[in-house]
């Protein structure tokens, strides 16, 4: 946070004549009780629909498919290959050196624990990746992942996924990484020694992150260009940043907000920085308890936020941070900060030099639970009084006290996939796959539709047995490539539709 | 499938010449020179992978149609939406297009077709490190591919233009590139009797449809219905894991691991976010740093910075980066494994995206990723270049093989 000193001094003048109006306006206590007054109504109206009402994030399944029991020696991927959607795969206890991926949906990865003993993925220190996967509907759960070099656990696109106990030791850049996705939940994980984020959530949304021990990492828990995400229970210690949210200039979702980090540990965070250099975190400076860096709508409540020697909360726009690029689509500021009630002790004893230039222009000297910099609207706190704060002197009372009306923001019974009609489904088969090579009437590549037509008229079943497996009809055409990757709906959706569409 | 075989397509423009004699005499005639013999009807159907409506304009439907994506962003793994699509151009107009693109008459001195450096047989690019313009003129920079311009958002390798209109007239009146004026564009298209027919026949409603922004307009229904979306990867995709071997299949988890974090910035389906990235490559011997997108963004911190490239049909578009600096994908692939910040010169301030870190690459890695960007390659739709141009003019895009990498 180089930068921070240039805009302390631009700034110094004017908040100098703040700093002497708020230092005057310190007499008057508002004292607002955080029981029992107004909730936070939250940024998220839930569809409310389903009455199939869903613990987590993944719909329990009616019915269960096959358990594929994998043991020390087997490979968990061979598995992962076998299995279908629905489909359990149990991992025995044991060491599995492997990196393990999942491009289907609605598996059940599950490592088998005896005795305190767990399936354990170790990653020798030369594999990437421990547990990658697209699909939705994805429970990992009950690993050991130890000794990767890139991520514990991740994902790049996959909804509807809960990644729960699993203990992961030196994984490398992230612990666990769900990226792009929506509706999940982070539970019950303990994640350690972590060069970048121990938990990454990054670009998704609907996302619940509890009751996770974090600690030895650069970020303990790392909320970034996501929406809707709550981050209780946890406990989060000994890392250089506790809980980050934030925005990250250049990704192609722009923006933060409606983030609840509430009821969370999160102590002695004061490791010194050791992210890769150029990484956004490297910029954390090592002793902050919360940094919220131009996402908004955040609200910060019930947490203990003790021992963290640059501040508690630190809350910053982009035009503070070092070393981000630009992104003119990105709103740099973080608006709609909502403290309320923390437990706030001995924070900001030994800061950056930047945050003491800027405290000074308030005249402020000590100790800082709370520090603001940078233009904000629409923030907010309750009991100000209690902290040693910086910056946030536009800061309104918020008229609410807590969040207790909002319980999670998770989709009950899970994000639904696209529906699609099967007419609707024939046609983009049959125009985004069949007419590269056959077109409705005279020979393109492939024989006409016409063709096609007068050969399998009311016989749809008999055209995907072709498609499926094409034999040779006519020696002067070359030979058509099976389409057996098309599942069966859109196989059968496409047959009908060829045998009845027009020009 | 032989390639050959894609030349031959059936939504291509009819053309029937009246007597091959006239149609020697004009192919040997100028630009200027009044050719009523050609009679070409523009295609009434349109392209593979596009519905034809009611109100006849064509509709894309593609299979990645079938998904979802976070935010309507268009970027996520394997199922996922893509960004949405430009659309919704007649057969006419995308016809129009077509031979508008493979058109010498639309550069100054009818020296050049937009498929000079935008050649269909070599990936809709020209295998050149950096193109060249009428006069022999070297440009700064590559040609980027065409195929899946439709779902792009912005466009040029420093982002300047945000349509497609907008970055079709740009070399038009480029001086370097092909150096034509409006005035002079507009004249030569309405002294060609075949190109007065062919925009009555693409807009037929406007009196007098011979203008730049028409030209604009058809340039981009062509461009947009230049689609690749069939590619071996795309199979596995949508599910079918037979489709990629071992290797391949390798080669995509070295690609989205967050070692080598390919697939943060070449994110699927598009294998672009279509964000700004300074990743630092070195320029070519010689050449000074292409300051890219700081004089687009004018800021310093983007200096250095080039919009994130598709890797769709990546494998026939060789050489590699915004200059060409790297001949082959292993090359390229290389690049990314030598250090943070390695080729910078000293002296030089690039503020390097956060994802160019020091991930180590084994050199069998580096061969997975080539195997698995070559799974990328779909060209089953490529069209069929005219069998002769409105003008009468020769083609300009068949002779410009020069330089051709292996």
């Amino acid at each position: 946070m180089k930068n921070l000193n240039t805009l302390a001094v631009a700034l110094a003048a004017a908040t100098f004549a703040v700093g002497w109006y708020v230092g005057s306006s310190d007499e008057t206590l508002t004292i607002t009780s955080s029981k029992g007054g107004k909730s936070y109504s939250g940024g998220y109206v839930t569809e409310q629909s389903t009455s199939a009402k869903s613990e987590g994030a993944v719909k329990l399944r009616t019915t269960e498919g096959e358990i594929h029991v994998i043991n020390p020696g087997d490979s968990i991927q061979t598995a992962v290959e076998l299995a279908q959607p629905g489909d359990t795969i149990q991992v025995m206890p044991g060491i599995y050196s492997e990196t393990v991926y999942i491009d289907k949906d609605d598996i059940h990865l599950l490592g088998v624990i005896k005795e305190g003993e767990r399936a354990t993925l170790d990653g020798l220190g030369k594999l990437n990746d421990a547990i990658l996967y697209s699909g939705n509907n994805i429970i990992i759960e009950n690993f050991k992942i130890i000794d990767y070099k890139g991520n514990g656990i991740m994902s790049q696109a996959g909804n509807n996924f809960e990644i729960r106990n699993n203990v992961i030791v030196d994984t490398g850049i992230y612990g666990i990484f769900p990226q792009l996705g929506k509706n999940g939940l982070i539970e019950h994980n303990v994640v350690s020694g972590i060069a970048d984020a121990a938990i990454y959530v990054g670009m998704s949304d609907n996302i619940h992150v509890a009751y996770n021990e974090v600690f030895d990492s650069v970020a303990g828990i790392e909320i970034e260009n996501s929406r809707h995400a709550i981050v209780e229970h946890n406990n989060t210690h000994h890392n250089t940043g506790g809980i980050l949210a934030f925005i990250t200039p250049g990704l192609p979702v722009k923006d933060t907000y409606d983030v609840i980090i509430r009821n969370n540990f999160i102590l002695n965070n004061n490791t010194p920085n050791f992210g890769a250099p150029g990484s956004t975190v490297a910029g954390i400076p090592a002793g902050t308890g919360i940094l919220i860096m131009a996402a908004d709508d955040v609200v910060v409540e019930g947490n203990i936020i003790s021992n963290h020697k640059t501040a508690g909360i630190l809350i910053t726009d982009h035009g503070n941070a070092a070393n981000l690029t630009l992104d003119p689509e990105s709103d740099p500021n973080a608006d709609g900060a909502m403290i309320l009630d923390n437990v706030m002790l001995n924070n900001g004893y030994d800061t950056i030099d930047e945050v003491k230039a800027f405290a000074l222009t308030e005249l402020h000297t000590g100790n800082i639970d709370i520090f603001q910099i940078g233009p904000t609207e629409g923030s907010c706190i309750i009991n100000r009084h209690r902290y040693k704060t910086v910056g946030i002197g536009d800061f309104t009372d918020c008229d609410f006290t807590n969040t207790d009306d909002i319980e999670n923001y998770l989709i009950a019974g899970g994000a639904e996939p696209r529906v699609i009609a099967p007419s609707e489904r024939g046609e983009i088969a049959y125009l985004g796959v069949c007419t590269g090579c056959h077109a409705y009437a005279g020979r393109l590549i492939g024989p006409s539709v016409q063709e096609i037509q007068a050969l399998y008229a009311n016989r749809p079943e008999a055209l995907v047995s072709y498609i499926n497996a094409p034999t040779p009809m006519r020696s002067d055409y070359p030979e058509m490539p099976a389409q057996n990757y098309l599942d069966a709906e859109t196989q059968l959706a496409v047959a009908n539709y060829i045998l009845q569409v027009g020009n | 499938m032989g390639k050959a075989l894609f030349y031959k397509r059936q939504y291509s423009a009819k053309i029937s010449v009246s007597t091959l004699i006239c149609a020697a005499l004009f192919i040997a005639s100028s630009a200027f020179a009044k050719e009523g013999d050609i009679q070409i009807q523009l295609a009434d159907t349109c392209p593979p992978s596009f519905s034809l409506g009611t109100d006849n304009r064509c509709s894309l439907r593609h299979m990645y149609q079938l998904y979802d994506s976070l935010q309507d962003s268009g970027i996520g793994g394997l199922k996922t939406a893509l960004p949405k699509a430009r659309d919704g151009f007649s057969p006419q107009q995308i016809d129009l297009g077509r031979l508008l693109f493979f058109d010498p008459i639309l550069s100054a001195d009818n020296s050049v077709s937009c498929a000079t450096c935008h050649n269909p047989k070599q990936g809709f690019s020209d295998a050149m490190g950096r193109s060249v313009g009428i006069n022999g003129q070297i440009q700064t920079r590559s040609a980027p591919t065409l195929w899946n311009s439709a779902f792009l958002s912005s466009f040029f390798w420093d982002a300047r233009a945000e349509s497609l209109e907008e970055q079709a007239v740009g070399p038009l009146f480029s001086p370097a590139e092909m150096g034509n004026t409006p005035k002079q564009l507009l004249m030569s298209l309405k002294n060609t009797d075949t190109y007065v027919g062919l925009f009555k026949q693409a807009f037929p409603e406007q009196k007098a449809p011979i203008s730049i922004g028409n030209i604009a307009t058809a340039l981009t229904a062509f461009q947009s219905s230049l689609i690749s979306l069939n590619s071996r990867y795309d199979q596995y995709a949508h599910g079918y894991h037979d489709a990629l071997n071992d290797d391949e299949i390798a080669g995509l988890n070295v690609f989205r691991s967050f070692v080598a974090r390919c697939s943060q910035c070449h994110t699927p389906p598009l294998f672009t976010n279509q964000q700004i990235a300074v990743i630092g490559t070195p320029e070519p011997e010689g050449l000074p740093r292409d300051i890219g997108a700081e004089k687009t963004f004018k800021s310093k911190v983007l200096r250095g910075g080039f919009k994130v490239p598709t890797l769709r049909n990546i494998a026939q578009t060789a050489p590699y980066m915004h200059s060409g600096r790297f001949e082959t994908l292993r090359e390229a692939a290389e690049f990314y494994t030598g250090g943070r910040g390695h080729a910078v010169p000293e002296g030089e301030v690039l503020l390097l995206h956060w994802h160019i870190s020091e991930p180590d690459l084994t050199n069998d890695e580096l061969d997975r990723l080539v195997d698995f960007m070559k799974t990328l390659s779909d060209e089953s739709l490529v069209p069929s270049t005219p069998a002769q141009l409105p003008s009468g003019l020769s083609f300009k895009h068949m002779e410009n093989n020069h330089n051709e990498k292996s």
